[in-house]
């Protein structure tokens, strides 16, 4: 690998093997087999699902379906987060395939969100790639863009289309030549072992020395917990992950924004503890 | 918002800056220090620079010129000739006739001018050798030491003596040398003292662009002490120094002078006015007369003026800035001054009309920001914080500490600024006798250097910790506010007019000046820095250590590309990929592949006739194949009478996607080979150029990726370019070059590279050098992408901003009739009075566009000079009648004449090019092959713009653009030059004829001398190309020659065979074969001019080939075929072999008929005019 082009084709294609097991007290006419499927890391569980709601609505009964959700070990698992971070978040250093439990009973209301139609994951989606322009461009690319662009973000998204995507989302990651980055990062940074949901500040690629940020920068900036001198004496306590690897702390966070954003254009960080062996 | 991911490749070019202590500094637009002057000697009051030179009053009141250094010399040549007569008794001896010239006299003989009475002008010149006998006599080689004989003096001469032969002559030549570069020569004084001119006051240089006779002429101007306007005669490249100081009237005393690069000259007068000199010409550039200009508001005089090509700026004694409107060459006074922001010490305008400016205040420069053509007054002014290069320990061990996590103590600070000042620094305090005396009691209240910065150091540390401000401002001064001061040093101005704004640095403002962290300067010079709207600058932010150390980056490898951090994402994501995917490629995907379709409405160009645009609806459906790869077909679906038709193409059968932009249409040709044969491509065109390249970068990637093609071009690619600069890159077949039956050219699939030039060369280790149509060297930074390629079709690094100029011509036509002599009224049968060269297009002055939308007009329209035939002092050129063969005086039978106008057009773009500065190129060649392994450079051999022969050292595949040029010395200007296999170089010189470059080898990259190798009979040579053991040349005419006779004993040959006509740029291979661009080819639907063909039957044993193979085209204007070392395998190139007679004997592929069917094409011109319209870029 020599260009980085091809990080954002491996970030693209990422892909998460998952076992999708009926939750117990669903109640069917029959026995219902597990359903494997390779997940794209950087889409919605709702998005990709379709095959494995048909899957076990053939073997339940019209009144017993209501609205589909996940869960795995335990955890309510948020359509609205992207797969990867699903995934890192909370069954990184697990045993593959993903074992994930579906529901069709009991929607956790305070926990989720109602994913009525793919209207509603669009709608969120492009919420997020809003968010993160007025970020980056103060929403000035945004709103340059025709609705086609936008809709072509979205299809090249729901239809695992990488150079549609591409081909408009490149527009989003460009700056300024006279700036060296961004205004700001889109960011957010999820902890395995806090209650709050994450965190989201307002933080620029370049100091005003000139000095570009790096993803150590910050973290002690926002999440100064999780740089303790002991981590930088090389005693890990946490893992720091992007996509499923853990990128040095030294690596500039612009370069990271722009080949490690997720489709939202947010640079989703997972922070979870090391394992211990 | 512009939004540019690709950052770019800047010439490196040069601010000259004067500090208040008279110390020169430079600033480069790519850099981010002041660097000192590297002769820091002298102390200077004022300089004035260009690209090439600096001039600069220092303070001993004399004239410096400050010469930058460069690979190739300056260098002149003394002639003189040696006269002598034959009589019986001796034959030819020195004994001549009391009538007759000297025995040692110039050309004209009129002069006496023996070998010793030529001296050296100055001691900054020095003889490059002894005098020697010019033995080349118009091109041919003289025999018997050089002479030329005569019937009698002045008479013609011949080479060959002949029985009426009664004198001879020959010419002597000497070289001498320009060797004060990179440092301070002072202009020797004039002989006579009473010219001398008393000391200068103000110097300002300029006026390159007034003609381009002699190269490199500037207008160098200066201003007395006692108001007196001087002008420097005769300074142009070959003669830096200008031979005498000459007195210009002038109405008033003048006090300061400012001359633009081409025809403004203006100068302050001491009562506050300003003159305008008028009748600044190509025939004139001293100008007739001047006029003044009153001041904007009269009790605040002008103090300082700067002019640039369109502009005039202004400082009053106020120290208020005046920007001049409607200035141009027609209107040099211009109409109005209008008030700008911010109050300057002086402003000065450099290239591109961009300002730059010395605060009042803080005494920093600043740099207008948003200066463009049409906006020329600019936006805001912004200060350079650029630190000296002095400066750069504190910063650097700063920066390296804090990104150690340390905080700073004082013994840090303390220890780091120890070194600060330097014994210079101290010394110059002291030992400052000539600069501005009165001043000294200013400057005497001044601190000590070190102490200034050691504060300065403090404070810029100081920053660093505590939470500086978010973002840093762009400083829009606004010094109104300050008005108190500025008073002050307004006041201080009145009482010392004359030192206008001279190094003045007022008392009340030291403390101001004591917490800054910037140098203090008094003078600035832009006038030979690049910088235009384009440009990114690192002037305006401090600059770490790190990213300073970034600047020497090497092209091939970036640190960030080597950094760890890289590193390690890349190899996780192939871990987790591999961790992830591996066991579970049996699973199903969630998201199902599908067919994208884009869809669209364009216009296509029927093939039927009337041809014309029609409507039409467009799909590219992509779809991917079971192994993985994809395909796409493109539909177009049309009406035809009523009737509902559609074509399709299949994209792996698409051999090139050209664009072909004009005013009227942004459209693109699609050929296959099918339509190459024809010269008839698929034509289609967009609503917007947006749309256009949109399609166009979308089909070009589908068929790179139908074909498997993708990155960057292999080392063995063949490069070649349009007529419109467009260039274009083949991966070869193995059997592209299989001697039997070679893979028909017409299949070749050609891929756009980003980028804009006139020449493109090759090697077979993946060095590509380009030339601009500017004549600006590139070299291929290994890249892909760029132009209209973003995003995923272009590679994220290795893509520069690239940009080029060239003109546009039109003509004035006129007739001459008895009553009013020569006017614009011509017959009606006649052309249009303004035209294209042709004639048969109208072209106006206003409404001639540039070529496309991306080029922007830099200049205005201009007459030509430069155009073959010659042309009278004010470029006409005259004939009997149009269209004829123009000459550039008038005769009695001549009742039409014509000039040429010129307007320069500049197109910015990206691709993967790296400019290689400073110097211009005519034509390159590199090695097409050398050792695998080896360590010796590669061999790279040029034609610089102004003919020098030059030979670049430190060419490897790891270092493509080398190091620096080696100059090779020739008694005249060369026009091409080839470097083939085992070191042979060939060259062609401008009087037309070859020469062969003796003992060039890897240990001697130069070689030792040059073989005159005479042209063809009658002939001009014009291009000449080495391949492993063939020579080919090409002359003007359009004829191809194969050197007869090359051994490896006598490398030079015996005699040139003609091969063919109609061409118009050979290449010829590391296999010895031959391709060229032919000028006029005839397909089965039309005729295409600029096609690229392919020499078949190229055989050891039959080296000129039998016939040609007709590729891509029209409207291609170069190729390159010299990185091709790709054999066909052993097996079917023997097979072929055999085959090859049968073939051969075909009579369509014999030399002379195709040479008999070239001519009937070019009858077929004056015909085809209408159906030439098919191809897609017409020449």
């Amino acid at each position: 690998m020599t260009d980085d082009k091809d990080v954002l084709r491996d970030v693209w294609f990422g892909r998460i093997p998952t076992c999708f097991t009926l939750y117990q007290d669903e109640i069917t006419e029959r026995e219902a087999e597990p359903y494997y499927l390779l997940l794209p890391r950087v889409s919605y569980l709702t998005l990709v699902t379709d095959k494995v709601k048909k899957h076990f609505q053939k073997v339940m009964r019209q009144e017993d379906i209501s609205e589909i959700w996940f869960e795995y070990e335990g955890t309510p698992l948020k359509w609205h987060y992207p797969i990867g971070l699903l995934f890192d978040l909370l069954a990184s250093n697990t045993a593959l395939p993903w074992n994930i439990t579906v529901h069709f009973k009991s929607f956790p209301e305070k926990d989720l969100l109602h994913c009525p139609s793919k209207d509603t994951i669009e709608a969120h989606f492009m919420s997020c790639i809003k968010e993160a322009d007025a970020l980056k461009h103060k929403s000035q690319v945004i709103n340059e863009m025709q609705k086609k662009d936008h809709k072509q973000l979205w299809m090249g998204l729901q239809n695992d289309k990488f150079d549609q995507f591409w081909a408009i989302n490149r527009k989003l990651m460009e700056y300024p030549a006279e700036d060296n980055g961004f205004r700001y990062i889109p960011f957010r940074i999820y902890q395995a072992t806090t209650e709050r949901p994450f965190i989201q500040k307002l933080f620029r690629p370049v100091a005003t020395d000139g000095q570009l940020h790096t993803l150590g920068d910050l973290l002690k900036e926002v999440c100064p917990s999780v740089i303790t001198p002991e981590e930088l004496d090389g005693v890990k306590k946490n893992q720091i992950m992007i996509h499923g690897i853990e990128p040095m702390l030294e690596t500039p966070l612009q370069w990271l924004s722009e080949h490690l954003s997720y489709p939202d254009n947010f640079l989703h960080i997972s922070i979870i503890p090391q394992p211990t062996d | 918002m512009t939004l540019k991911s690709c950052c770019p490749a800047m010439p490196n070019s040069l601010l000259w800056a004067v500090d208040i202590f008279g110390r020169v500094y430079t600033l480069a637009t790519a850099g981010q220090y002041w660097e000192l002057c590297k002769d820091a000697h002298l102390e200077f009051k004022r300089v004035s620079a260009v690209k090439q030179c600096c001039w600069g009053i220092a303070c001993d009141n004399q004239v410096y010129v400050y010469v930058c250094s460069s690979d190739v010399p300056i260098r002149h040549r003394e002639e003189t000739y040696e006269n002598q007569r034959w009589n019986p008794v001796g034959g030819f001896c020195e004994k001549l006739m009391p009538s007759d010239r000297w025995q040692w006299s110039d050309v004209s003989g009129l002069k006496h001018q023996q070998l010793d009475s030529l001296v050296l002008p100055s001691p900054h010149w020095e003889w490059e050798s002894d005098w020697y006998v010019d033995e080349n006599f118009g091109g041919e080689p003289t025999e018997k030491g050089g002479w030329t004989y005569a019937i009698d003096f002045p008479a013609t001469y011949t080479r060959d003596k002949k029985w009426n032969s009664c004198v001879r002559r020959r010419k002597w030549i000497r070289y001498r040398r320009y060797k004060s570069r990179d440092t301070w020569a002072k202009i020797p004084s004039q002989d006579d003292p009473k010219q001398l001119p008393d000391p200068f006051n103000d110097l300002s240089i300029g006026g390159w662009e007034i003609t381009d006779e002699p190269i490199g002429r500037l207008s160098v101007w200066a201003v007395s002490l006692q108001g007196k306007v001087w002008y420097r005669e005769d300074v142009c490249h070959p003669n830096p120094e200008g031979s005498s100081w000459s007195l210009v009237d002038t109405p008033g005393e003048a006090v300061q002078i400012s001359c633009g690069p081409y025809d403004l000259l203006w100068a302050t007068l001491w009562e506050g006015q300003a003159m305008v000199r008028e009748g600044i010409d190509r025939n004139n550039p001293k100008g007739c007369s001047w006029s003044i200009v009153e001041p904007p508001v009269p009790e605040n005089g002008i103090m300082h003026i700067s002019v640039g090509v369109n502009v005039v700026w202004a400082v009053t004694k106020d120290r208020k800035v005046w920007f001049r409107r409607g200035v141009n060459s027609h209107n040099p006074c211009g109409t109005s001054w209008i008030e700008m922001v911010g109050e300057m010490m002086m402003v000065n305008v450099g290239l591109n009309d961009q300002v730059w400016g010395i605060g009042c205040d803080d005494r920093a420069v600043y740099f207008r920001q948003g200066v463009t053509p049409s906006e020329l007054s600019g936006k805001t002014w912004k200060a350079i914080i650029a630190n000296r290069e002095n400066d750069r320990s504190h910063t650097g061990s700063s920066s390296s500490l804090l990104s150690a996590g340390c905080f700073f103590g004082d013994e840090v600070r303390g220890s780091g600024d120890s070194l600060g000042p330097s014994d210079t620094d101290t010394s110059s305090e002291a030992e400052r006798p000539g600069l501005l005396p009165e001043d000294e009691p200013c400057l005497g209240h001044g601190r000590p250097r070190g102490e200034e910065e050691a504060v300065s150091s403090v404070n810029r540390e100081g920053k660093a910790q505590g939470t500086a401000p978010a973002e840093l401002p762009w400083t829009n001064i606004d010094l109104k506010e300050t008005r108190k001061t500025c008073a002050h040093s307004a006041s201080c101005f009145a009482e010392t007019p004359s030192l206008s704004s001279l190094g003045l640095f007022p008392m009340g403002l030291e403390e101001g000046y004591g917490a800054d962290d910037h140098p203090l300067w008094a003078w600035v010079s832009g006038g030979g820095c690049t910088v235009d709207a384009h440009t990114v600058l690192k002037w305006f932010t401090i600059q770490s250590g790190l990213s300073a150390s970034m600047q020497t980056l090497s092209l091939s490898i970036t640190p960030a590309q080597t950094a760890a951090w890289r590193k390690q994402i890349f190899q996780q994501l192939t871990e987790r990929t591999k961790r992830e995917l591996e066991n579970f490629r049996h699973y199903e995907q969630a998201v199902e592949q599908s067919v994208w379709v884009k869809t669209g409405t364009l216009q296509w160009w029927v093939d039927w006739k009337p041809h014309k645009w029609i409507d039409v609806r467009v799909a590219l459906e992509q779809f991917t194949g079971n192994d993985g790869t994809r395909d796409s077909i493109l539909f177009i679906y049309y009406m035809f009478h009523e009737e509902k038709k559609y074509i399709h193409i299949f994209l792996n059968e698409v051999t090139v996607l050209v664009p072909v932009l004009n005013e009227a249409k942004h459209s693109f040709a699609l050929y296959t080979p099918e339509k190459t044969k024809q010269r008839w491509p698929i034509r289609l065109a967009a609503a917007t150029e947006q749309e256009m390249y949109d399609w166009l970068a979308l089909l070009s990637t589908s068929c790179s990726e139908s074909r498997r093609i993708q990155g960057r071009p292999s080392p063995q690619a063949i490069w070649s370019v349009t007529c419109k600069g467009d260039i274009f890159v083949s991966e070869p077949s193995v059997d592209l070059e299989a001697p039997g039956h070679p893979m028909p050219c017409d299949q070749m699939f050609w891929r756009q590279m980003g980028g804009h030039l006139r020449v493109v060369e090759c090697n077979s280790h993946g060095v590509v050098w380009g030339i601009g149509y500017d004549h600006t060297a590139w070299v291929y930074t290994g890249g892909y992408g760029g132009g209209f390629f973003q995003g995923l079709a272009s590679s994220t690094s290795n893509i520069y901003m690239q940009s080029d100029v060239k003109c546009v011509y039109i003509y004035e036509n006129q007739r001459w009739n008895p009553v009013t002599g020569y006017t614009s009224r011509g017959l009606p049968t006649d052309r249009y009075m303004w035209s294209d060269v042709t004639g048969l297009q109208e072209c106006t002055k206003a409404n001639t566009k540039p070529p496309s939308l991306h080029w922007t007009w830099v200049s205005d329209w201009y007459i030509d000079f430069n155009i073959s035939g010659g042309t009278d002092r004010e470029g006409w050129q005259y004939a009997s009648d149009f269209p004829s063969s123009y000459h550039g005086y008038k005769t009695m039978k001549d009742f039409v004449r014509r000039r040429r106008w010129a307007r320069k057009c500049k197109l910015v773009t990206s691709g993967p090019w790296l400019e290689v500065a400073p110097i211009s190129l005519w034509d390159v060649s590199i090695i097409p092959g050398y050792e695998e392994g080896s360590k010796d450079s590669i061999a790279l051999w040029a034609i610089s713009d102004k003919g020098d022969v030059l030979c670049r050292l430190g060419v490897s595949e790891l270092n493509p653009a080398g190091s620096s040029w080696l100059h090779v010395g020739t008694d005249q200007p060369f026009i091409s030059v080839s470097v083939g296999a085992f070191y042979q170089v060939w060259a062609v010189a401008r009087d037309g004829s070859a020469f062969y470059r003796g003992s060039v080898s890897p240990r001697q990259p130069a070689g030792d001398c040059w073989y005159h190798i005479p042209s063809p009979p009658k002939q001009k040579l014009k291009q000449v190309s080495v391949g492993q053991t063939s020579v080919y040349a090409l002359d003007e005419n359009g004829n191809l020659w194969y050197r007869q006779g090359i051994t490896p004993s006598y490398p030079q040959g015996s005699s040139w065979d003609h091969v063919s006509n109609n061409v118009r740029k050979v290449s010829v291979g590391p296999l010895d074969q031959v391709w060229v661009i032919a000028n006029k080819v005839q397909g089965s639907h039309s005729l295409s001019c600029g096609t690229v063909c392919h020499r078949t039957g190229v055989q050891p044993r039959e080296p000129k080939g039998q016939g040609w193979d007709y590729g891509i085209g029209g409207g291609w204007d170069h190729v390159s075929v010299r990185a091709n070392a790709t054999k066909a395998p052993k097996s079917v190139s023997q097979e072929m072999a055999q085959d090859s007679p049968s073939r051969t004997a075909d009579p369509e592929e014999g030399d002379e008929s195709r040479e008999s069917s070239f001519s009937n094409k070019t009858m077929l011109v004056v015909h085809a005019g209408q159906e030439a319209n098919g191809s897609a870029v017409t020449c």
